[in-house]
């Protein structure tokens, strides 16, 4: 039965194809419109560690001396609170991080010097995010310890300075300090560059820039203090820093702690010790606010910095509006289209078609409307998603269609068409035959 | 009337699914309209300084081990490099300039002395050698321009005495004195406000290098300085030759010293253009999206009156038969739609504010004003008639004698 429906349905299209055609395109474009928001939403708004998000967390401590207390901690930590908080190694996992720039240079390498984003950080970053390495490794606990002066690389870099060899064990001049490369990722691009996320109440919605590439040298923590000293930025100071050099004293924060905590017991008696910590360093005259503390998790800390643009947000809100009128059109020209059936229908109904029959055509027919739209959707979309791409903003690299948003697709061009053929089916089905057998 | 109304109680469902859709178009066309004045409205900003004529490089040091001494030096001979190029009429060196969109040093500042906090926060810290304010055309309201002696070596994320004079713009300065002339007027800063400099100059407008949001887009100062390790140099240029100072900007510095990076540069114009390039594409998607959804409407008008047409042929045949002109006809499925559109355009306005209100909860936008809702119900309207215009010439080309067919 359903064959014959599908060739009644395809007759019924052929029959009138300016309206099939209108009926299609309504759709087509709302489905083009809301799938490719909805593409770059699903992207921007993933996880970007998605085989343990579950466990990352991040401390927050108030280190402000000031006596008017702040609603929220600040966004990162100073260097002492973040430096005693790692040392304690509570969690299963920590890694304090902070980016800077600075000057590059590979010797024997004919490429002129090269402003880099480094990221001082622990060895704990590379297991504890599931960073994919393409040669070598990560440094140890014992490199942090030692301050050794080694290096791991993007593939982005390595491709650009090595053409993508195995360039572990050459050495790098990073400012004045020479550095070996120990390890080479894999190419490594979370979705947002999550480590690095702070301020993101602050930026008014403009937080395209949560997406823009991993840092292209990664070196251990205190090893890059020595060798970028002066190069570091502060996030905010409570007062003015009196050494702008070496910010390891300084009124300011700047760096940040991710730790991972891989059980709910433990997330607890971690959140115990931060208060713990805070309180203590009340009693040692450092902190005046020893309540304000945060352990967020790593999409609760995403979440409080909408890390979505606003711009994309409203996108997705406009286009989803422009598909359900595009729906309520569908809906009106679907009407029109049956009932002007009427007759061919009242015979069907007269012939011993029950009202179940007729309500399965009808919506057989919607429902292919709603194929050849989602074809002509996904056309649509991926002429959207090339648009996103040709605009100059951080994550146009990132956005392609995957298999869930192009099955996806089909999914809402079918759904969103079969509920747009209920109301006139039912209508179509709902008609007396005698009626309408009167005026044939 | 009175027919037109008995003869729509017979398409209850087809009314209002019309409706529906008028209603919502009439709801989104006006907040995307709305939405599309007011990024305009920021884009019309005054950046404060002469947008036509300025270039813009930064460029990072390779000398290792340089000392501050050196780098002022560096720096000066910068300077009179690129001041001796052709088209160029200044040169000096800045941290930043209006809508950059770079980060820049922000710091709270007091009026009285003494105070344990400041109570102006984030005011964005502009700082400039001399010829600043007549080399970036910056124009003042009040006050005068900053004399030789008062630029002086400081630099604001070291705790130490800030330059003796300042400029402020006209909005910081009705903030931090309401009421009464900035000039003269002392500036509390550092720790505890322990340093003071004092009020020379106020400009009319000097933008913030980002813009958060529109409120405080002003709240800045601007101090004079010697020099800025880091920083920029700005040139003021004839515009007609400035993409070849643009062009030749590097390999003048390098001639100076070629142990360099170029780290940017970029005419002052562009740079203004791309922090509004989000702004435009976001018009242009509304501009796109309001069009789209006007034909939609349109055609889902014509669809459903070609419908009704059809369906009321015998009816519109008998009525012409009984001493209805074609004018008549025409006129009753004019007035027909002018109904259901209005109908569409009373819910729609509703919907519209709801939406503002939506919008101004998520996206701290202004109230819709209401001079737009007009302008959407005008829109509609018209759309209305026009897409009617040719199921309703059809149905008045009907023959009185389709009546005394059987259909």
């Amino acid at each position: 039965m359903f064959g014959y429906y599908i060739d009644l349905a395809w007759r019924s299209l052929r029959r009138n194809k300016v309206l099939t055609a209108l009926m299609v395109i309504a759709i087509a474009v709302g489905i083009g419109a809301s799938m490719t928001t909805l593409t770059v939403m699903h992207l921007l708004s993933g996880d970007p560690v998605p085989t343990r998000s579950g466990t990352l967390f991040y401390p927050q401590v108030d280190p402000d001396p000031s006596p008017t207390a702040s609603h929220q901690p600040y966004d990162v930590m100073d260097y002492r609170s973040a430096l005693d908080l790692w040392n304690a190694h509570r969690a299963d996992r920590q890694a304090m991080v902070t980016s800077s720039q600075l000057r590059l240079t590979a010797p024997q390498v004919n490429l002129p010097p090269l402003m880099a984003q480094m990221l001082s950080t622990t060895s704990d970053f590379f297991p504890m995010f599931d960073v994919p390495f393409r040669y070598g490794g990560g440094w140890t606990a014992q490199d942090d310890e030692n301050r050794a002066r080694v290096a791991v690389i993007s593939s982005d870099l390595n491709n650009k300075l090595f053409n993508g060899a195995d360039s572990v064990g050459r050495t790098l001049r990073l400012k004045d300090a020479d550095v070996r490369i120990i390890g080479v990722l894999a190419p490594w691009w979370p979705s947002p560059q999550f480590y690095d996320v702070a301020g993101g109440r602050f930026s008014n919605g403009d937080t395209a820039g949560f997406y823009s590439r991993p840092e292209d040298v990664f070196v251990p923590f205190q090893s890059s203090l020595e060798i970028n000293a002066g190069g570091f930025q502060p996030f905010t100071c409570w007062s003015m820093p009196g050494d702008p050099v070496h910010l390891q004293n300084s009124p300011c924060v700047w760096v940040a702690l991710w730790v991972q905590l891989d059980s709910a017991a433990k997330v607890g008696s971690y959140r115990r010790f931060v208060a713990d910590y805070a309180t203590q360093q009340k009693a040692l005259g450092r902190f005046v606010h020893a309540d304000n503390t945060q352990l967020r998790s790593l999409m609760g800390w995403l979440d409080f910095n909408q890390v979505v643009p606003s711009d994309v947000r409203l996108q997705t809100w406009l286009a989803f509006a422009f598909l359900l009128i595009c729906l309520f059109n569908t809906v009106g020209l679907l009407l029109a289209k049956f009932l002007r059936r009427a007759g061919e229908i009242g015979v069907r109904r007269a012939l011993g078609a029950s009202r179940a029959a007729v309500f399965a055509q009808c919506l057989v027919e919607a429902g292919l409307i709603g194929l050849l739209g989602g074809a002509g959707g996904l056309l649509l979309t991926l002429f959207g998603l090339w648009l996103v791409r040709s605009q100059p903003i951080e994550y146009a690299d990132l956005v392609h269609l995957d298999t869930t948003m192009f099955l996806a697709t089909f999914a809402l061009a079918i759904a969103a068409s079969l509920l747009a053929g209920v109301l006139p089916a039912l209508r179509a089905s709902r008609m007396t035959p005698s009626l309408q057998l009167k005026t044939l | 009337m009175h027919p037109i109304l008995s003869a729509l109680k017979h398409h209850k469902t087809t009314v209002a699914l019309v409706v529906l859709e008028i209603a919502l178009t009439c709801a989104i066309v006006s907040n995307a309209l709305f939405l599309i004045g007011d990024r305009l409205s920021n884009m019309q900003l005054s950046t404060g300084v002469a947008d036509n004529g300025l270039v813009w490089v930064s460029s990072n040091s390779l000398r290792e081990g340089g000392t501050p001494g050196s780098a002022m030096s560096l720096e000066q001979a910068d300077l009179a490099a690129l001041r001796g190029m052709p088209g160029v009429t200044a040169a000096l060196k800045v941290n930043s300039l209006p809508l950059l969109n770079a980060s820049m040093w922000r710091s709270g500042i007091s009026v009285q002395p003494g105070l344990p906090k400041a109570t102006f926060n984030n005011i964005a810290m502009y700082l400039g050698t001399p010829g600043i304010v007549g080399g970036l055309g910056i124009r003042l309201e009040q006050g005068r321009d900053f004399l030789p002696q008062e630029y002086a070596d400081y630099s604001p994320s070291a705790n130490q005495a800030p330059p003796s004079a300042v400029i402020v713009t006209r909005t910081l300065a009705d903030r931090l004195w309401p009421g009464q002339s900035a000039l003269g007027q002392p500036i509390f800063m550092g720790e505890k406000g322990k340093y003071v400099t004092r009020v020379v100059g106020v400009t009319t407008h000097l933008l913030n290098p980002t813009l958060a949001g529109r409120a405080n887009s002003e709240d800045n100062l601007l101090l004079p300085v010697r020099s800025i390790p880091g920083g920029m140099y700005v040139l003021r240029t004839e515009p007609s030759v400035r993409d070849a100072i643009l062009r030749d900007i590097p390999t003048v510095l390098d001639r100076v010293d070629n142990d360099r990076i170029i780290t940017g540069s970029n005419s002052y114009a562009r740079t203004v253009s791309d922090y509004f390039h989000d702004d435009r594409a976001l018009i242009w998607l509304l501009l796109v999206v309001i069009g789209c959804l006007l034909a939609l409407t349109a055609l889902g008008v014509v669809g459903l009156s070609s419908f009704w047409v059809q369906q009321r042929t015998h009816q519109i045949g008998i009525r012409r038969a009984i001493g209805a002109t074609r004018r008549d006809i025409l006129r009753y499925f004019q007035a027909e739609n002018f109904l259901i559109v209005s109908g569409g355009i009373a819910l729609g306005l509703l919907l519209a504010v709801a939406l503002n209100l939506l919008l101004m909860k998520q996206y701290e936008l202004p109230r819709l004003p209401l001079a737009y809702l007009p302008v959407a119900a005008l829109v509609l309207w018209s759309l209305g008639q026009l897409a009617v215009l040719g199921p309703a010439l059809r149905a008045a080309a009907v023959p009185p004698v389709v009546a005394t067919r059987l259909v």
